[in-house]
């Protein structure tokens, strides 16, 4: 019977399967960080249990280091408590880690792809919801609860009712200034925080094959912001060509073998999708969010909605108070909003290609005296390559401080946070209230907007430079 | 993990959708090692406002959340289902939850039950009415009733199996690991390993 690309993945991976039960999916990979393992160890540790597979674990520190002074202890004590909590397990059950100062040491979802051990055709599971990313390889990749971590840290499966299907195609060229990040606000507002709930998506179709892996990346690390748990694009020579000189990719013979499964990773052309969604590239334009969820998002060149136009009851509510939360008037064209902080960052858009786009722009110019800039790499490798390209000097000349890597900003679980009434522009994937800091306001954005906007001062695209 | 067949108490009604699991428990709350102690940080930004339902007197001992749509997206942190459990909840109602946050509440042996949106209306009038309204949730008949009023739920039999028994998942895969050793000894050689490490 014909499949479509997950259901190949789901049907390679299924360990047990019984009339009335969720199948038993066995898992390639298991990313590990501080803030949601824990439990789960202490779990494994309260029943006399092993890691089942350490050779299968990879442990980083990310969510609540810090980006400044990273040589010195962790000034928080409950943050100093988790990492070192998450040394002990990973030194106890075996467990890699790469920890604060460590090259290989960043953000879980930026790792994973740099060391080579994301590849097409996996399952790979976190503790953290944009796992997803993964799936810009072909993997079949989901964010798991602390009870799962412990599942998969004693078993390397997890018991899971296989998901419906949704294809997004997104085809034609676009348009110039429009990127990855702008692809998926715009999928997101149309269909909604709650489309994709049930749902594993693929991302299909001439544009999204023209993205390079980071956009891909992109794209398919804000799956969950539209409910879907995973979302994934088929494998091609851009995905073999990038995985091919990382440290972990196959070798020899193995190389020969994985490629020739990896070619046939493409849903069957007379495969059925469940539901299937198409957007005209050409018709796509810089994007922005300006309430207090993903899916309320607009083009640049539009104004604050007025809650009175939405004749959904619920939608109109949400949009009444996210705009009280976010100190905004209906009407305001976009492009007039000030904003105080750009953060340029997160597995979203942490990645080189991204902080190479947005040095493009910042390159010469200085930013608005108004603003202050964090740019924080998604990993210490990604760090150093900036460096080694005098990516650091660009920002730094510019005015922006050029931090270490982590999560940081996008979740403020660390120093970096708004203050109360703080607006940002952030490359990050999530505008909920409080979410970069208690009574902070976030402006969802991509790069190429986030550096327009620190030279501005003002919601920007490079083509209002 | 306790069994869970029915629960009564009074319910407290949100009336807000899209409740994302940084509301429920924003992450500066998330710092503790261990699974107790989050209620401290349950709606910590809402509970702020003196108006909020849960500084509402009349909801104190509520055991039952009524939530509007899309209850629990974003953050796949169980810290959310802990801190609901730690301040006392049993069950939450909904007409729509998201995938990672039901997974994780259904392991926790909080229950999760959807309803139609309308009847999500008609609980919510009924507790704002009068709020010491006992509500039972039965997941052995897949009902939540107030009163004479009946709300039948859906649930996987197998689930409401494991929730009746209290059972734990890692037990029930443990039983069939002879067949996880099976897949292993089949996978390809050229599936990546993380050790030795390589960079």
């Amino acid at each position: 019977m014909s499949k479509t690309l997950a259901e190949k993945i789901w049907a390679d991976h299924v360990v047990r399967s019984a009339q009335g039960e969720p199948d038993l999916i066995y898992i390639d990979l298991h990313l590990i960080h501080e803030v949601t393992s824990a439990q789960a160890f202490d779990g494994l540790r309260l029943a006399q249990r092993q890691v089942r597979r350490p050779d299968l674990t990879i442990a980083t520190e990310d969510h609540n280091t810090p980006t400044l002074n990273i040589n010195l202890p962790i000034a928080d004590p409950v943050s100093k408590l988790q990492v070192d909590t998450l040394r002990q397990n990973c030194a106890e059950f075996g467990v890699r880690i790469h920890s604060l100062g460590d090259a290989e040491q960043g953000i879980v979802h930026v790792v994973g792809p740099q060391l080579g051990l994301t590849q097409p055709g996996m399952t790979i599971v976190c503790g953290d919801s944009h796992t997803s990313t993964h799936g810009a390889f072909g993997a079949l990749a989901f964010g798991i609860g602390t009870s799962e971590v412990e599942h998969v840290l004693a078993t390397q499966t997890l018991p899971l009712v296989r998901p419906k299907t949704m294809a997004i195609n997104v085809d034609g060229v676009l348009p110039d200034g429009v990127t990855a990040k702008d692809v998926i606000l715009a999928i997101i507002a149309k269909i909604g925080t709650g489309g994709g709930q049930g749902y594993v998506i693929e991302y299909r179709g001439s544009a999204i094959r023209a993205l390079s892996m980071e956009g891909r990346m992109t794209i398919c690390n804000m799956s969950i912001e539209a409910g879907a748990r995973a979302g994934l694009i088929a494998p091609d020579e851009k995905t073999f060509e990038y995985v091919r000189t990382k440290p972990h990719a196959p070798q020899g013979a193995d190389w020969d073998a994985a490629l020739a499964y990896w070619k046939t990773l493409t849903t069957d052309e007379d495969a059925k999708f469940d539901v299937e969604i198409f957007i005209k590239a050409e018709e796509l334009a810089p994007f922005v969010t300006w309430g207090t969820n993903p899916g309320q998002g607009l083009p640049l060149s539009a104004s604050v909605p007025n809650p009175a136009d939405i004749a959904d009851l619920e939608e109109r509510g949400a949009a009444e108070r996210a705009l009280s939360y976010m100190g905004l008037e209906a009407g305001l064209p976009l492009r007039s909003i000030k904003v105080d902080t750009i953060f340029l960052g997160s597995c979203t858009n942490g990645r080189i290609e991204d902080l190479r786009a947005a040095a493009d722009i910042l390159k010469g110019r200085k930013k608005a005296d108004s603003v202050r800039m964090l740019v924080v790499p998604g990993s210490a490798r990604v760090r150093l390559q900036a460096e080694q390209e005098g990516l650091d000097k660009v920002f730094i000349d510019f005015g922006a401080e050029w931090r270490n890597a982590g999560c940081s900003m996008c979740l403020g679980m660390n120093p970096d946070q708004l203050a109360v009434g703080e607006r940002s522009a952030s490359t990050s994937n999530r505008n909920f209230e409080g979410r970069q800091g208690k009574g902070g306001r976030t402006h969802l954005v991509s790069p190429l907007v986030a550096a327009a906007t620190a030279i501005r001062g003002t919601l920007s695209s490079p083509a209002d430079l | 993990m306790d069994k869970f067949v029915t629960h009564t108490g009074t319910a407290i009604p949100l009336r807000r959708s899209n409740v994302d699991t940084d509301q429920i428990i924003p992450a500066v709350y998330l710092k503790r090692v261990t699974k107790s102690g989050f209620e401290d940080g349950l709606f910590a930004a809402w509970r702020n406002d003196p108006e909020f339902v849960l500084n509402q007197p009349q909801y104190k001992d509520a055991t039952i959340l009524v939530a509007g749509a899309d209850f629990g997206t974003g953050s796949s942190r169980e810290h959310a289902v802990w801190a609901l459990q730690n301040y006392g909840f049993k069950a939450v109602i909904s007409s729509r939850f998201a995938d990672i946050f039901r997974g994780n509440s259904l392991k926790g042996g909080l229950l999760t039950v959807i309803l139609p949106q309308e009847s999500v209306e008609k609980i919510w009038a009924a507790i704002e009415a009068e709020p010491t309204t006992a509500v039972t949730v039965d997941l052995e008949a897949r009902s939540v009733r107030l009163g004479s009023e009946v709300y039948p739920f859906e649930l996987d039999d197998y689930t409401r199996w494991r929730l009746m028994e209290g059972l734990d998942d890692i037990g029930l895969t443990l039983k069939n690991i002879d067949s996880v050793t099976a897949y292993e000894n089949a996978r390809p050689s050229f599936k990546p390993k993380t050790l030795p490490a390589r960079s």
